[in-house]
């Protein structure tokens, strides 16, 4: 392995973070703190408990599982995305680096910022609400298999990007939509009969859910099928990497 | 000599069913200077691409140095150094941050001496520190050559290393050719200057239409291909040249005043003392003489124009 390789590139990778740290870190940590204050503290004091827990604190797994996925594409996507659209993608393409040390180092770098921003805004949330965590290994496996299978996610867009539009447009659009209905801000049996059942359609719901349940032990469906489900993802989104540097898609002519 | 790179049968055609490259069949000694020359489009920027890995060929095969380039892409690509034609850079990065980056992606250890020696050896130590945004248009063509002398390859690929820059830095990345040469990497230049392969090149390959269509020593080349004439300049116009001179391939010029002679450089008798001669028995007196040789240009604008 060209591990010299996969260092320079993940190094490269987290000093973009410090050098756009306003962007990388203090403003996801703001944006989720108002998530706090607006839903925890003013309208979450006037909503009841959600399974023997406080809504402020009920929604904590589900922010910080927001900010992940978005994080995780946005760096992810934006790492590999830039060096092509500034041509240095040529560097990458000329050196003696395999695709799996490419991915190792970008899609490392994409998930180490955005579990590093996961458990920052963590860290935030305790400040406004009371948290317990039940089951913390589990809590750090279903972030860290979260944050891959959607760094992942993002290194696939970041490739198949021809334009900054692109590049935001499936995190805005399908992404976030996605992570707003999977349970980010309630629980899915506060739905409707048939919009549970549309629910179990939205993969998110899987990985919200699972990550929840390793705070307070709630959880909208099995913790094993949530981990089955996060786990079929990753092999899913590791497929199509495979694919994309067997074929050239996007990277060469 | 021993080759370095050897390209056989090489194609490339593109989806659109354009064909970039068509048989190439190419040789490279070890240690040379090899420059490449074609006009815009003529496939060099795409053959380049092949060899060092960005572009997929259609068939056909490249070594570098015994190692095939995809069975054995890691050792074959470590040897190489490419120096784009466009100036791509991450300009919020600095200097010293991005040929370190660069050695570490070719799977080199981090070596600062060496890192340093290459900054000098390109005017930018006192760089090392600032970002690549604050470099003027030169420092960053010299950047990129750093970037690509980080891993200490053993064969640099230069295309169109001068394009854009003024004379004197021109002069200074020959010097710095040079030098690397000496060191023992082998040079592949392309570039529209032709006077700069005549500069510098042990070789030169022409590629026009995707094929290559002629390869040869510089000297050689110019030896084969290059003419020289005798221009007289003479004392009184002619009106036509006398039936004795007719034997000689002969120009007057429209005011009768200059007589230009071509001569075959090869030819064992290039006839000039016999004709100086015959002028002198004809009475045609010239005041002054010189002769003039083809350049490298007008070799490649010849065989360009001929194989249109």
């Amino acid at each position: 392995m060209n591990i010299h390789a996969v260092r320079a590139i993940y190094k490269f990778e987290m000093a973009r973070t410090w050098r756009t740290v306003m962007q990388s870190i203090i403003s996801p940590v703001i944006s989720t703190s108002l998530y706090f204050v607006v839903f925890g503290a003013a309208i979450g004091s006037r909503i009841p408990e959600v399974g023997g827990v406080s809504y402020g604190t009920f929604i904590v797994p589900g922010l910080v599982m927001l900010s992940l996925l978005t994080q995780s594409i946005s760096n992810a996507s934006f790492g590999i995305y830039f060096p092509k659209f500034t041509g240095t993608i040529y560097e990458l393409l000329s050196a003696p680096v395999s695709y799996v040390e490419i991915v190792l180092a970008y899609v490392g770098a994409a998930a180490t910022k955005s579990i590093v921003l996961g458990l920052i805004i963590l860290a935030t949330a305790a400040l406004f609400v009371p948290l317990r965590i039940d089951h913390p290994l589990w809590m750090i496996l279903f972030l860290l298999l979260t944050a891959v299978t959607f760094s992942l996610i993002g290194f696939i867009i970041g490739i198949w990007a021809d334009g900054f539009e692109k590049l935001q447009a499936v995190p805005l659009l399908i992404i976030t939509p996605l992570t707003f209905l999977g349970g980010s801000f309630y629980s899915i049996d506060m739905l409707p009969p048939l919009w549970q059942t549309v629910a179990l359609f939205n993969p998110v719901v899987y990985l919200i859910s699972g990550f929840r349940w390793s705070f307070y032990g709630l959880s909208d469906v099995s913790v094993a099928l949530s981990l089955t489900m996060t786990a079929f993802f990753l092999l899913v989104a590791l497929a199509i990497v495979a694919w994309i540097f067997k074929t050239g898609y996007r990277l060469k002519i | 000599m021993q080759d370095i790179l050897v390209v056989a049968d090489l194609s490339k055609t593109y989806a659109t069913g354009f064909s970039a490259l068509k048989n190439i069949h190419l040789a490279i000694r070890k240690g040379e200077i090899f420059a490449l020359l074609g006009p815009n489009g003529a496939g060099k920027t795409t053959l380049i691409s092949i060899i060092c890995g960005i572009v997929n060929p259609s068939a056909g095969t490249v070594r570098v140095d015994g190692h095939d380039i995809i069975r054995d892409y890691r050792a074959a690509r470590s040897l190489i150094g490419l120096v784009p034609q466009e100036l791509t850079t991450d300009a919020f990065e600095t200097v010293w941050g991005t040929v370190s980056f660069s050695r570490g992606l070719f799977g080199r250890a981090p070596n600062p001496g060496h890192l340093e020696r290459v900054l000098k050896a390109l005017s930018l130590w006192d760089k090392k520190d600032n970002k690549i945004i604050t470099l003027s248009g030169g420092m960053k063509r010299r950047l990129m050559i750093a970037k690509a002398l980080s891993h200490e390859p053993q064969i640099l690929f230069l295309d169109e290393p001068t394009a854009g820059v003024d004379v004197v830095l021109r002069h200074d990345m020959w010097e710095l050719v040079r030098s690397l040469r000496d060191t023992g990497v082998t040079i592949i230049l392309t570039t529209h200057y032709i006077d700069e392969a005549e500069e510098m090149a042990d070789r030169i390959g022409v590629i026009h239409k995707g094929e290559i269509i002629l390869v040869d020593e510089k000297s050689e080349l110019m030896r084969k291909l290059g003419r020289k004439q005798l221009v007289l300049q003479l004392q009184q116009p002619l009106r036509q040249l006398p039936a004795a001179l007719s034997a000689y391939a002969l120009e007057l010029s429209a005011n009768g005043c200059e007589l230009t002679y071509t001569y075959d450089t090869q030819s064992e008798r290039i006839g000039i003392t016999a004709l100086l001669d015959d002028l002198g028995d004809t009475g045609i007196l010239f005041k002054d003489l010189h002769t003039t040789e083809s350049s490298l240009e007008d070799i490649f604008v010849s065989l360009v124009r001929d194989d249109r």
